[in-house]
Order: structure tokens, then C-alpha cells, then sequence
């Protein structure tokens, strides 16, 4: 007699609960909940101003919530997670947590080398030898398809798309455990997004990292994302897998924007 | 009844110009940047008649240490007879009454410009440096405040970025003076702009070292043997200047830091920077009766 199949159970990765954010009057975030499971991708779509990138530095701990909770489920790190005081906040970001922002100026020292923009993230956990800092730096920037004859110029010198890529490289240095993306390829030509995009694919595939991307391009979001979350005025109004959101969308708001890329 | 008779004689309270308020704040002050080795701490730097810039944080230490009994050694750039270093210990004298010294040796309280005498110091002395910036992480984070948060929460990264990249652009740590240092394993300090000759001499030594920056009104400390290490990655070995093999062309003195003599015909000569060391050194070849203390150099190897 054949024993019956097991399921595996597996605990997600992140869970934000109940997570609200004021500016003041302007409330960006309302009861906002996600969970997302090892290697797997979350993307998040809406328009500008929905609190989409807002839920995204929360999830940096960029921003700290009015309420709500975060857990991360890693070896170590226990606890709401803005409950963290700064320096637990920046050793965990430093090392576990990986971002790549929309505008690279937040994400990378523009005048220093592009291979040393990687290895400030490994000599931020820690790493003293130069030579591995270098051959470290190498990998990441390779990984990410960045032109490795260029990895000690000044990501000032670069092309955007490069620029993303170098982003990129720090943040998958340190294998982090949760890759946090926010518009990637906004601002970068159709061409050179479809390259950012294909190392992104390849970089998931390959190393199963586990993403949350954050864009107001549906091309993008469908391209990456195994479960999208739809947002609007701060609140998720849809959430499911990224086929069936995308051909079936079932609130109104998600089938305006669906029909409006269309 | 006179005025006189209802008040105290000034000079028993306070010799050394300061008044005894504004020296009380910077004892304790003192006191403090000993506790925390390392730690930058904030002082109301004091008027004194010197232009800032010119020496008047590690002035401010040593009217507040000097007493009659101090002898006391003023130095600029490793020599005894500068003007700066001259005019200094002109003063300190006049407003304290105490002795002054060129010997290394016989000094209780020594204040210096940019160096460290190559005679070892003993526990009894006290080196005061005189500061031009104490924040070692002005050249990456120009925002003070931020910068306070750097060192209370040890986020040097960027320190060790820009030696990455120095290393990365130029082969090697292009940094000379001002060598950051990280004290007792904690605060990464700079040394002031003593030459990287100089930094190894601070490690685990026996005196005191107070260091003061009276225009940016902060002083820091090393106490008695305390760690200071430079920070350099683990296969990236820390050098000092090429000086080792130098012979001074006035004294002979041959193993210590040098200063370099341009000549007319493009070639260069060397005079050893502690003008009291090579004076020593020629009164010893002269057959006087000298002195000499253990040095922390000897042959241009830096003894343990």
C-alpha cells in the first residue's frame, strides 16, 4: 500500500499585518496585510499615490507605521520588526534585506566606484579583506549582468540601465533574504527595461530569492510576479495570483487598469 | 574695610590663564573623553590669545593640567624651536611659572603639533595633541549630527569604503596624516595630523594622550594602554612612511621620521624631525654626558 503524498508546510516568509500609515491628514496606508513565501514573488500594482512604494519602505523599515505588525521568518530575527530600535533596523537591512530603488541616487554613492557601491554592503557586515571584498563585488556585479571591464567606474558615469544594475548587485550581495524593488525600470527606454527585466527573471529563477516589486507598469508586475496585491488610495481592493488578476480582475478599479494597458 | 580684604588673591586659584570655572569644565570634560576612550566629547572652548587654528584646544588642555611644579615641552612638527612652538611655551610658562624643557625626558606635560617624540613616554607624562578636526568622518559625512549617530551606533562602513577606494584607485591607502584609528575597539578616532610613523606609537602605550580641537571645540583621549589600531583590511598590511633606512645628514640619527630637505640639483636630503632627538644625538657623538630614552623605533622597526 502506497503511503499517502505529504504536504509540505511551508510558513511564509514575510507577514505584514493591519499596517497603517498618516502623513499628517493624508492617510497612505489602511489596513494593509501581506504574505509572501519563500521564493516567491509579490508584485504590487496601482497608481501613483496609492501607498504602494509608502508599504514598500515600510517594509525597509524606512518607515515606521502608526500600526500594524512585520515578521520576518529567519533564523534570529524575531518579533515585530518596527518594534527594532535603529541599530537592529540597519544591521537587519544591512544584511538581510536587499532594495533597489526607482531612483538610484537613494541607493547608491554616485562618486565612489560601482564595485565599491557593492562592497560597502559587505563591509557593512562585517567583511575585511580586500581581496574577497573585490572578488565578492566581481560576482554580484556579474550576477547582474553589469559589464565587469567598468566595475571600478563611477556609477555617475553610467547609463540608467546600468545604474539599475549596479543597485541590483549591491543588494544581492549579501544573498539577501528578501529583495524589496521599487519601480526598477521606471525611466529606463522599453530596451533596456526588457534587459533589467530578464536579469531579474534570471536572478529569481536562479537563486530563488524572494521578491516584493513594486510598479505601476502591469508589463512588469505580470512579467515577475507570481501573486499580485492591487492598491488604491492606500488600501489593497484585489489580491491573487498574477494570471488570474490579470485576466479575470474582479474589482473595478483592477479592470480599469487592466483594460487601461490594454 | 577694602575690596581686597573681602576677596581672595587671584593667584593661588588660578594660574594657567584660564579661569577656575572654565578649567573645571575642562577637567571634567577630560575626565569624561578618558571614560570613553576614543569618544568625541564637546567642550566650551575658551578665548585664549592665540588665533584659532593655531594650537588653542591643546593650549586650553595644558593651562588646565600645568601647575608651577609641570615642566613642560611645547613642540610643532617634531621641533622644539619653531615659532609657534616657542611662542607657546613662552606663554604657558608666564602664566603658570613652570619650568620648560626641550628633553623629552624630563617632561611632566608635553604639547605637541603633529607629532609624536620618537623617545618612548613614560606613565607619569601626559602628551597633549593639538587637533585641527577631530571627526574622522567629516570626509564622508559632512552632516555633524548624523555623523554623532554614525559613531554611536560604530557604522564605519564608509570609512573602510573610502580606504576600498583609495586602495581601488591608486593601489594603495593614499591617506598620510590623520590615519583613522579605531580606540579600544570601539570609536574609530582620528589621530590628528600625525604622520602614520606616529599612529603605532599610541597603541597600548603608557601615557596619557589628550586631544583637543579648540576651534571645533571637541577633545578626545587615549588613556594607558589602550588599544589604537588603524583600520586596514586584514590583507592589506598598514605602512608607515619610508623612512627607516634616512640618515639625518645634521646628527647621524638614522631609523626615524625624517624631514625632507629639497637640494638645488633635484636630489633631497633628510633631517630627522625631533630636532631634540638629533640634538642629542650629536652631543652623545660629541662625547657629552646625554640622556637618550629607549625610542619606539630602532632601526626603523617599530618596537613592541
Amino acid at each position: 500500500m502506497m503511503d499517502p503524498p505529504q504536504i509540505v508546510k511551508t510558513r511564509p516568509l514575510l507577514l505584514a499585518r493591519g499596517v497603517s500609515k498618516s502623513f499628517g491628514a493624508v492617510k497612505a496606508l489602511r489596513d494593509v496585510s501581506a504574505t509572501v513565501y519563500p521564493g516567491e514573488v509579490l508584485g504590487i500594482v496601482g497608481e501613483s499615490g496609492s501607498g504602494k512604494s509608502t508599504f514598500l519602505r515600510c517594509l525597509n523599515l524606512e518607515e515606521t507605521p502608526d500600526e500594524g505588525s512585520y515578521t520576518l521568518d529567519l533564523p534570529d530575527v524575531q518579533g515585530n520588526l518596527f518594534d527594532l530600535d535603529r541599530y537592529a533596523r540597519r544591521m537587519l537591512c544591512a544584511t538581510r534585506i536587499g532594495i533597489v530603488y526607482q531612483n538610484p541616487h537613494l541607493g547608491l554613492l554616485m562618486k565612489h566606484s560601482s564595485s565599491g557601491n557593492v562592497a560597502e554592503r559587505l563591509l557593512v557586515a562585517g567583511e575585511r579583506r580586500f581581496h574577497v571584498l573585490r572578488e565578492k563585488a566581481r560576482g554580484a556585479l556579474d550576477a547582474s549582468e553589469f559589464p565587469l571591464e567598468r566595475m571600478d567606474a563611477p556609477p555617475i558615469e553610467l547609463s540608467g540601465g546600468m545604474q539599475q544594475r549596479v543597485q541590483l548587485a549591491k543588494a544581492i550581495a549579501l544573498e539577501p533574504a528578501l529583495l524589496l524593488l521599487d519601480e526598477p525600470t521606471t525611466g529606463l527606454d522599453v530596451s533596456v527595461q526588457a534587459l533589467v527585466l530578464d536579469t531579474l527573471k534570471k536572478l529569481q529563477q536562479e537563486r530563488k530569492i524572494t521578491m516584493v516589486i513594486v510598479s505601476h507598469d502591469l508589463g512588469v508586475i505580470r512579467t515577475l510576479s507570481d501573486r499580485v496585491m492591487v492598491m488604491k488610495s492606500g488600501q489593497v481592493v484585489e489580491e491573487g495570483l498574477a494570471d488570474q488578476v490579470f485576466q479575470d480582475p474582479q474589482h473595478a478599479y483592477t479592470q480599469q487598469l487592466v483594460h487601461a494597458k490594454l | 574695610m577694602s575690596l581686597k580684604s573681602l576677596t581672595k588673591d587671584w593667584e593661588p586659584m588660578s594660574y594657567g590663564f584660564l579661569d577656575a570655572s572654565a578649567k573645571c569644565e575642562i577637567r571634567r570634560k577630560t575626565l569624561k573623553a578618558i571614560a570613553v576612550p576614543g569618544c568625541q566629547i564637546p567642550y566650551a572652548s575658551r578665548e585664549v590669545p592665540m588665533a584659532r587654528g593655531w594650537g588653542t584646544g591643546g593650549l586650553q588642555i595644558s593651562c588646565t593640567l600645568i601647575n608651577p611644579r609641570t615642566t613642560v615641552k611645547v613642540i610643532d612638527q617634531g621641533a622644539d624651536d619653531s615659532v609657534n612652538a616657542a611662542s607657546i611655551r613662552r606663554f604657558l610658562s608666564r602664566v603658570s611659572g613652570a619650568p620648560t624643557t626641550t628633553d623629552t625626558l624630563k617632561a611632566d606635560l608635553i604639547q605637541s603639533r603633529h607629532r609624536i617624540p620618537e623617545e618612548k613616554l613614560r606613565e607619569d607624562q601626559v602628551l597633549v595633541l593639538q587637533v585641527p578636526n577631530p571627526e574622522p568622518l567629516r570626509p564622508v559625512q559632512p552632516n555633524m549630527s548624523i555623523a554623532r549617530q554614525m559613531h554611536a551606533d560604530a557604522d564605519y562602513g564608509r570609512m573602510w569604503l573610502q580606504l576600498y577606494e583609495q586602495i581601488v584607485r591608486s593601489g594603495r591607502v593614499m591617506q598620510g596624516a590623520s590615519y583613522p584609528s579605531l580606540v579600544h575597539g570601539r570609536f574609530v578616532m582620528t589621530p590628528s595630523p600625525i604622520p602614520r610613523w606616529d599612529v603605532p606609537k599610541m597603541h597600548m602605550a603608557k601615557h596619557l594622550t589628550i586631544l583637543s580641537a579648540g576651534r571645533e571645540k571637541r577633545l578626545h583621549a587615549v588613556p594607558p594602554y589602550t588599544r589604537v589600531e588603524p583600520l586596514v583590511f586584514d590583507d592589506v598590511p598598514y605602512q608607515v612612511e619610508e623612512h627607516g633606512q634616512l640618515t639625518c645628514t645634521r646628527s647621524g640619527a638614522k631609523g626615524y621620521f625624517m624631514n625632507e630637505i629639497p637640494q638645488n640639483d633635484g636630489t633631497s636630503t633628510y633631517e630627522v624631525s625631533d630636532s631634540e632627538l638629533g640634538i642629542k644625538t650629536i652631543q652623545k657623538a660629541d662625547g657629552d654626558t646625554v640622556e637618550l630614552g629607549d625610542t619606539w623605533y630602532q632601526d626603523g622597526e617599530m618596537t613592541q
